[in-house]
């Protein structure tokens, strides 16, 4: 392994009793990178992250993380990560700006450090005029924002957000993004789970799809597209009870086929050259919509649900 | 254990810095609340000194000590009430307070993301429980020495002995509780907590209990408390005394051990 490699795990292993939350996996993340894993609810994703996060003792495996060991170097290790749990655990005997000195202490930071710094994040996520509330009548994105913010009141190295937009509304999705973003331009290094993909392509330079506790796929957003899916997806609704019945007709079209209950999709490099092939063959779908391939096709691939190929 | 624990406790330097950051975290929970805080846990105690001790005292009369003295009732009960009251306030804040942040606020999961040590949570959180309970047992050792129950002197030492006996029972309850499914087995705690309370020796010598029951009664560590502080307080101890005080001390090194061993295995999974 390298220097510059925050995390390195071989063969990792997390088991609960009889279950297998990750089933053996290597990472290598570096240093200044948006990293992100991906997968369905269930995928391991959040286990693989407490175990980065010291939280979670590893069953088996190797794992680093900042060139320490977390079996013992725990405290040193999250001294210097900075953690966005899946679920908001902020102090709610407390104010905004106390969530925010207080857990700076946790971190032996000086008083004075602490609040100068609160306000500093207060004002980078935008919430300057909560300071003296207390976290309860806070939205769901406010107390989001919050709790990014204090997951940087160390200055931390690395920050690990475990779906960090989940159950945000769009605005404040876009705003939790803006703000990860100017991170990563910092240096920051970042490491976060999604099941969205526009979040991962939006902020990973480089991702891992897991299922079932396995790394299924790795790479860039756009190298995975390239690798997993086609250019251009044409998405074909047809007034019909069952789109099963179109399916043959459209045999031979493209890459892959996908019929799914309500539409079908055609994985093909030219979307035009294929819609004027579905006209040639008199078919006439209800609608139809040419976009270019998402990472959420190759992850619907990769993860299950595919029926034709 | 003692030898086991403690350099565990104090280990890698800024381990005491981590769990005083813990207390600080309560003293700003609590902001300008102070007042009530410390009214209710003196109250108590003092309510039970002006009612039994001087109100039942009238009517009880002098107490004959095994040596042979005899003291006021006032006298003979203010010590027993100072130990109670050290151990329901560290239980108070290491079992419902304790408990309500660990399982309700997910208080600890946060704070387990940054670099304390479940064992540097429980050492802070029992730590500030003794900063509440010293505070009520000053007062009460002030009222003890104006009502002349003791005398200075014997105050200042009765006032670390409380302490001693608010760590032990804290680590124990620390301890307990990270057993604890539900409120619902708070109130076998309650109830034994309680007992103790009336039979410990407290308003009644445990001379008067019948043998059995007597031996019972000595070795609860409310009990070893009472007997240590009254000892203190009416000028009576002895050697005995100091196995209270060995007694208390591995009660709290044992809990708060238990409770830093428990903790990891409750939320480090």
């Amino acid at each position: 392994m390298t220097d510059e490699s925050l995390i390195h795990a071989r063969g990792l292993v997390k088991r609960f009793g009889e279950f297998t939350a990750v089933a053996g996996i290597d990472v290598d993340v570096r240093r200044g990178e948006a990293f992100g894993f991906l997968g369905p609810n269930g995928a391991g994703k959040s286990s693989t992250m407490r175990m980065i996060g010291c939280v979670s003792p590893p069953t088996e495996g190797e794992l680093r993380i900042l060139g320490l060991d977390p079996r013992t170097d725990g405290p040193a290790i999250r001294g210097r990560l900075g953690v966005c749990p899946q679920l908001d655990n902020l102090d709610p005997e407390l104010t905004v700006r106390e969530n925010l000195t207080t857990y700076a202490r946790f971190f032996g930071v000086p008083r004075r450090v602490a609040r100068s710094r609160a306000d500093e994040l207060l004002d980078f996520v935008q919430l300057r005029e909560r300071a003296d509330s207390k976290v309860e009548p806070l939205s769901g994105g406010m107390k989001r924002r919050l709790t990014i913010a204090r997951a940087l009141v160390n200055e931390p190295e690395m920050v690990l957000l475990d779906e960090p937009t989940t159950g945000l509304d769009p605005q404040a999705r876009h705003l939790v993004w803006e703000r990860l973003f100017r991170l990563k331009q910092q240096g920051v290094t970042l490491v976060l789970t999604t099941h969205y993909m526009d979040e991962a392509e939006q902020l990973c330079d480089r991702l891992v799809v897991m299922d079932g506790g396995r790394i299924v796929a790795e790479g860039s957003p756009r190298s995975l597209i390239e690798r997993y899916s086609t250019r251009e997806v044409v998405e074909l609704r047809f007034v019909a009870e069952s789109q099963e019945v179109y399916a043959d007709k459209l045999a031979g079209l493209g890459e892959r086929v996908e019929v799914l209950p309500d539409r079908i999709l055609l994985y093909v490099p030219d979307g035009d050259a294929a819609v004027a092939e579905v006209q040639s063959r008199s078919l006439s779908p209800a609608s139809v919509l040419v976009r270019r391939s998402s990472l959420e096709d190759v992850f619907l691939h990769l993860t299950g649900r595919t029926l034709v190929d | 254990m003692v030898t086991l624990a403690l350099p565990r406790l104090f280990a890698s330097g800024g381990s005491a810095g981590r769990a005083l950051s813990m207390v600080e975290r309560n003293v700003s929970a609590l902001r300008g609340a102070y007042w009530i805080v410390v009214a209710t846990g003196l109250f108590e105690p003092v309510f039970y000194l002006l009612s039994i001790g001087v109100g039942v005292g009238a009517l009880v009369g002098d107490i004959p000590l095994p040596g042979g003295r005899s003291v006021a009732y006032a006298v003979f009960v203010a010590p027993a009430l100072l130990a109670s009251s050290a151990m329901t306030g560290a239980l108070s804040e290491t079992t419902f307070n304790f408990f309500g942040k660990m399982k309700f606020m997910r208080l600890y999961d946060g704070i387990l993301a940054t670099p304390l040590r479940p064992m540097e949570i429980a050492f802070g959180e029992l730590s500030w429980a003794m900063v509440r309970g010293s505070v009520y047992a000053a007062a009460f050792c002030v009222i003890m020495v104006a009502m002349d129950l003791t005398s200075a002197g014997r105050a200042v030492i009765a006032f670390l002995a409380a302490v001693l006996v608010g760590f032990a029972f804290g680590g124990v309850g620390l301890a307990m509780t990270t057993f604890m499914r539900s409120w619902q087995d708070f109130d076998l705690m309650s109830s034994a907590q309680f007992a103790l309370f009336l039979f410990s020796g407290t308003f009644v010598p445990a001379e008067s209990y019948p043998v059995v029951l007597r031996w019972l009664v000595e070795v609860t560590p409310l009990y070893r408390s009472v007997h240590l502080i009254r000892g203190i307080s009416i000028g009576t101890w002895s050697w005995v005394q100091l196995l209270d005080v060995f007694y208390l001390l591995i009660l709290f090194v044992g809990g708060v051990t238990v409770a830093g061993r428990r903790m990891g295995r409750l939320l480090l999974k």
